[in-house]
C-alpha cells in the first residue's frame, strides 16, 4: 500500500461576504478528516466562517513558462481600465 | 560528433547561467520565488535544509514543554501551556507544508530526522526541570526564535515567507506567557524566585547559542544572504536578542548569568561573554542531555501511529470505491 | 457540602480528568494533525471544567476553581471512572471518547433546560463543542472499525474492555433525584435509550459488535475510583501541594 498521506489544499473564508483564501495544506485520507484537520489547524483563533478543502492533485496551475503568453497580452488593453477615458470636466457620478 | 556534444553542453551551460542571472535579478528586486519558478539546486537544497530544520525544531520542541502540561500548577496555566504546545504542532505543520512545495514529502523529512540526517534546534536537548523552565522557554527560547522569525518574514521563498508571517502572528503570545510566568515567580516566594533564577541560569547560554555559530564560522551564510533566504546574520540576530532581553531581566529582578555583560555606549549594544562553542558542537552532534530521548519519543509516536494511519487510508479507499 | 455544589463537581470532574488524559497525548499522536485535534478536545473540556469549578467556587464562597482542582483528594473527586482510564493506544482513547461524547451530548442538551441559569448557559456553550467532539470520535470509530483487519480487532477490543465503565452514565442516586425534582438536574436514566441508538448506529456502520451490557463498574458518585485516579492527581496536583503558599 502506498504509505504517503494524501495532501489537501485549504481555503478559508474569514467571514461571510469575503472570498475564500488559500492558507496552506493538511494531510488527510478522507474528506471529513481533511475538513476537521483544516478546522483544527487553520481556525484555532476564530479565523473562519467557511472552509474548503481540495485534494492537491486536483489543482490545475499555470506554469511560469506560461507567464508571458498568459498575462502579458493584457498589458496593452488599457481601454479595460476606467482611467483610459477622457471625460468632460465637471462630469459627476460616472 | 565530439564537437556537437561540446556545443550542446556549452549551450546548456549558457542557458543555466542565464537562468541563474534572471533568478538573481528577481531576488535583488525583492521579488518572491514561488514553487514552480526556476531556482538553482543549491537554493532548493538550502531551503529544504533550513525549513525542515525549523519544522523539526517546532515538533521536537513540543516535548520539553509537553513534559509539564500534566503538572501545570493552575487551570489557567494548563490551558495556556496546552494551547501553546498545540500551536507548535501547528507551526511545524505550516513549515512542513512549505517544505513540501520544494518537492520533498513529510515522510521523507521524518525519515531524515529519524536517521539523524536532519537537525533540529539544540536547545530542545536540554531537560525541563522545574515549572520555571516553562517561563524560561517562553521568554528566552521563543524570544530568540521570534527575533529570527521576524527577519525571516522577508525571506525570498514565497511559501516560507507566508508561513513565517502566520507563525509570527501566532507566536506573539508565546513569549509573553513565558515572561509572565518568570515575572510572577521572580516576585513570588523565596523558592519561586530561586527556581526562576535557576531556570534563567540554565537556559541563558543555550538560548543565545540558538542563533548558530559566529558569522566567521558559518560557511553557508554567504549564499543564504545572497539569495535572501536569510535576511540577517547569526551575530546580528544574537546581538538584537541580547539587547532586547537584558532590560526585561532587570525589570523583574533576575540576573543574567554572564559576568562580562556590559553596555557598550559606542556600539549602542551590549558586549557579552565568550560562548562555549565546545558545548554547542557537542549538543549539535548528539551529546546533549536529551538528544536520544527526544528522538526516541518522536520515533515511538510515529511507529505506534502507523496502524492508525493505515486504517484511515484503507477506510478512505473503501469509501471512494463505494462512491 | 451543598447538594448543588456536589452535583456540579460531578460534571466538572469528568471534564477535568478526561481533559487531563487527553493532554497526555500531546506530542504522541498518530499524526501531527491528530495531535492538534486531541489537544483541541482537551482544551474544550478544560474550559468546561473551569467554568463549572468557578461556579462551584462561587456557591461554596471560600474556594477558587484552582482550590477545587488542585486541593481535593481522591475520595473527593466525583468524575465517572471511564474518564480516568488510561489512554492505551489510539483506539482505546477513541472508544473511551466516543462513548463519553455520545453521553455528554445528550446530558448537556438536557442540562441546558435546567432552571439554574448558569448551568444552563455552560451547557449551551458546551453542546457546540461536544457536537464537534462526537463528530471527530465517531468518524474515527468508523475508520478504525472499517479500516484494516488490525484496526478492527484493536478497536473492537477497546470497546469490549471499556464497556463496563458505561453503566455509571445512567445511574441516579438520591442527590440526582433531588436535583431532578428541583428542575436543576437531568434524568440520566432516561438518556440511555437515545444513547443506545447513537452508539448502536455508529458501531453498526463501523461493522463492530456492541458488547453486552453485563457487569458494570460503579462508585464514582461517592468518590470511589479505580487506582488510576490517585496517580493522575498526584501528578496534576504536585506543584500546588508542594508549594502551598505560592501563587502561579
Amino acid at each position: 500500500m502506498n504509505k504517503a498521506a494524501t495532501i489537501w489544499e485549504v481555503f478559508i473564508q474569514s467571514k461571510n461576504g469575503l472570498p475564500h483564501k488559500h492558507v496552506g495544506n493538511v494531510h488527510a485520507e478522507d474528506k471529513e478528516m481533511a475538513l476537521q484537520n483544516a478546522r483544527d489547524l487553520y481556525t484555532r483563533r476564530n479565523e473562519g466562517s467557511c472552509i474548503w478543502v481540495v485534494k492537491s492533485e486536483h489543482i490545475v496551475s499555470s506554469v511560469p513558462e506560461d507567464e508571458e503568453s498568459f498575462f502579458d497580452p493584457a498589458n496593452d488593453k488599457v481601454y479595460r481600465h476606467p482611467t483610459f477615458y477622457d471625460l468632460p470636466d465637471g462630469a459627476k457620478h460616472i | 560528433m565530439k564537437n556537437d556534444i561540446f556545443s550542446i553542453n556549452l549551450q546548456k551551460h549558457n542557458y543555466l547561467n542565464m537562468q541563474e542571472e534572471i533568478f538573481q535579478d528577481k531576488i535583488n528586486a525583492e521579488k518572491k520565488i514561488e514553487p514552480k519558478d526556476w531556482m538553482p539546486d543549491g537554493y532548493r537544497s538550502h531551503l529544504i535544509r533550513q525549513i525542515s530544520q525549523h519544522a523539526h525544531s517546532e515538533i521536537i520542541g513540543m516535548q520539553p514543554e509537553g513534559n509539564w502540561i500534566t503538572r501545570a500548577p493552575s487551570l489557567r496555566a494548563k490551558m495556556i501551556l496546552l494551547a501553546k504546545v498545540q500551536d507548535e504542532a501547528g507551526h511545524g505543520l505550516y513549515l512542513y507544508s512549505a517544505c513540501e512545495t520544494l518537492g520533498v514529502t513529510r515522510d521523507e523529512l521524518n525519515k531524515q530526522l529519524h536517521e539523524g540526517k536532519a537537525k533540529y534546534s539544540s536547545i530542545f536537548n536540554y531537560p525541563t526541570l522545574s515549572w520555571a523552565d516553562m517561563g524560561a522557554i517562553g521568554w528566552l527560547v521563543d524570544g530568540a526564535a521570534i527575533v529570527n522569525q521576524v527577519s525571516l518574514q522577508k525571506t525570498s521563498y514565497g511559501p516560507y515567507s507566508r508561513g513565517m508571517i502566520k507563525i509570527c502572528k501566532e507566536e506573539s503570545f508565546h513569549q509573553r506567557q513565558g515572561y509572565e510566568i518568570m515575572a510572577h515567580m521572580a516576585n513570588g516566594t523565596k523558592e519561586q524566585k530561586e527556581m526562576a533564577q535557576d531556570a534563567l541560569n540554565r537556559f541563558w547560554w543555550p538560548s543565545i547559542m540558538m542563533f548558530g555559530p559566529q558569522d566567521s564560522d558559518s560557511p553557508r551564510t554567504g549564499n543564504a544572504m545572497k539569495w535572501k533566504i536569510k535576511r540577517k546574520t547569526n551575530d546580528e540576530l544574537r546581538q538584537n536578542f541580547i539587547d532586547k532581553t537584558v532590560a526585561q531581566a532587570e525589570l523583574i529582578g533576575l540576573k543574567i548569568p554572564d559576568p562580562d555583560l556590559k553596555w557598550n555606549e559606542e556600539r549602542g549594544s551590549y558586549d557579552f561573554g565568550e560562548i562555549d562553542w565546545e558545548e554547542f558542537w557537542n549538543v549539535v552532534n548528539g551529546n546533549g542531555p536529551c538528544n536520544e530521548q527526544r528522538l526516541e519519543h518522536h520515533k515511538k509516536a510515529h511507529t505506534e501511529g502507523e496502524w492508525v494511519r493505515e486504517a484511515a487510508k484503507a477506510y478512505a479507499k473503501k469509501q471512494t470505491h463505494n462512491e | 457540602m451543598q447538594d448543588l455544589e456536589k452535583y456540579i463537581l460531578r460534571i466538572a470532574d469528568s471534564s477535568l480528568i478526561l481533559s487531563h488524559r487527553l493532554s497526555e497525548w500531546c506530542s504522541k499522536g498518530p499524526s501531527l494533525e491528530e495531535d492538534i485535534a486531541l489537544s483541541n478536545i482537551s482544551l474544550d473540556l478544560l474550559g468546561q471544567a473551569n467554568s463549572l469549578l468557578e461556579y462551584c467556587g462561587k456557591i461554596n464562597g471560600t474556594k477558587t476553581a484552582d482550590d477545587l482542582a488542585f486541593k481535593r483528594g481522591e475520595r473527593e473527586f466525583f468524575n465517572f471512572q471511564i474518564c480516568e482510564q488510561e489512554n492505551g493506544h489510539f483506539g482505546d482513547t477513541i472508544a473511551r471518547q466516543f462513548l463519553f461524547d455520545s453521553f455528554t451530548l445528550l446530558f448537556f442538551k438536557k442540562l441546558s433546560e435546567s432552571k439554574d441559569e448558569i448551568l444552563s448557559a455552560i451547557a449551551l456553550k458546551s453542546i457546540k463543542e461536544i457536537n464537534y467532539h462526537l463528530r471527530h470520535s465517531s468518524n474515527w470509530v468508523l475508520r478504525l472499525g472499517d479500516g484494516t483487519a488490525t484496526s478492527k480487532e484493536k478497536i473492537q477490543n477497546s470497546f469490549n474492555k471499556i464497556w463496563k465503565y458505561t453503566g455509571e452514565f445512567f445511574e441516579m442516586d438520591q442527590l440526582d433525584l433531588k436535583m431532578l425534582d428541583l428542575k436543576i438536574g437531568v434524568n440520566n436514566n432516561q438518556l440511555k435509550k437515545e444513547w443506545d441508538i447513537i452508539v448502536n448506529d455508529t458501531l453498526k456502520k463501523a461493522k463492530l459488535n456492541r458488547p453486552e451490557d453485563g457487569f458494570m463498574m460503579t462508585g464514582s458518585k461517592n468518590g470511589i475510583h479505580t487506582e488510576l485516579l490517585g496517580k493522575i492527581l498526584s501528578e496534576m496536583q504536585y506543584i500546588p501541594r508542594a508549594y502551598p503558599d505560592a501563587k502561579w
